[in-house]
């Protein structure tokens, strides 16, 4: 087998399983989002803030999948294993 | 396909490195010439202010007075100044991340930008942390155990990369989503469905990633800056 297609290939492969990164926080943001609603059922009068620091929040947790994005492009753009063949 | 930072032209030679003039470099000094016109507009509008506001000085005044009032909610009477540096960061961000909406390639979708800006937050945190504490400031890596050490150091190391990866993946990630969609759509189609997306990726994500890089430097800021 060509080495250079087995390790594109791997890459590729991984660069998918990095994207699961993804299922974490997009539970954490789902609850985040499902406390959210329950506190703006609780206090109307607070929408603006409790969606502001549920933003914030969502947007912290997308941190870590966001890294695995990152581990996917560097595998699919700027593959460093192809260099060391 | 090919996402990557195309290259347009030769800046300069040094031995045998070249260095080329790029997409990001093109849009970032289109962003920083429409924020300098502005800018200069303010300025001479500036001699021509009254003490009763009206029209455009209406504007300027109120988002000046949004932004240090926000540095005062989010970090205390004494912080104010921070709301001006923070101001230009937050409109430097997002001007950056509306620009692909006119096709420019978003300077944020750039590590080198994003690390830059991560890097002077990083720098803020220090100069805040040693001009507050003094003395303490060191001693505070020590804390709760000399043991922490390590810990401590990494935490605060990574502040920097987090902000950064934060904004450059988010805005890379809707650059690669939005061009595939555009590479897969018949030409016919590429007026009305794609906007959705530009609609999410640039404007909704635009705007909440640069509100999140200002929340989060100030709060970094913040916690370095105050002994309590």
């Amino acid at each position: 087998m060509d080495p250079k297609a087995f390790v594109l290939g791997c890459s590729a492969l991984a660069a998918g399983l990095a994207t699961l990164s993804g299922l974490g926080s997009g539970l954490g943001q789902g609850i985040a989002a499902g406390k959210a609603a329950e506190a703006v059922g609780r206090q109307p009068d607070a929408r603006g803030e409790i969606m502001s620091t549920m933003l914030v929040g969502a947007a912290v947790a997308e941190t870590c999948s966001v890294y695995g994005l990152i581990i996917a492009l560097i595998l699919l753009l700027a593959n460093p294993l192809v260099a060391l063949l | 396909m090919d996402f990557s930072n195309k290259n347009l032209g030769v800046l300069f030679r040094i031995g045998d490195e070249t260095i080329y003039f790029n997409q990001t470099h093109l849009s970032t000094w289109i962003v920083m010439g429409m924020l300098l016109i502005l800018a200069v507009i303010v300025r001479l509008a500036l001699p021509r202010f009254s003490a009763v506001p009206r029209g455009f000085q209406n504007v300027v005044e109120a988002l000046v007075e949004v932004m240090s009032n926000f540095a005062k909610s989010t970090m205390g009477e004494r912080f104010e100044g921070y709301g001006g540096i923070y101001f230009s960061i937050f409109s430097f961000i997002l001007v950056s991340n509306y620009s692909g909406l006119v096709g420019l390639r978003p300077p944020t979708a750039d590590l080198a930008t994003t690390a830059a800006l991560g890097l002077i937050t990083f720098a803020l945190i220090q100069i805040g942390g040693v001009r507050e504490q003094r003395g303490q400031y060191l001693k505070s890596f020590f804390k709760p155990y000399p043991i922490f050490f390590p810990i401590n150091l990494v935490g605060e190391l990574s502040k920097p990369v987090s902000l950064a990866f934060r904004l450059f993946g988010n805005m890379l990630g809707g650059v690669i989503i939005v061009g595939l969609v555009y590479q897969m759509l018949p030409l016919a189609l590429r007026f009305l469905l794609p906007d959705v997306l530009h609609a999410y990726f640039d404007i909704f994500a635009g705007a909440l990633q640069a509100f999140i890089f200002t929340v989060l430097s100030m709060t970094f800021i913040r916690q370095k800056s105050v002994t309590d």
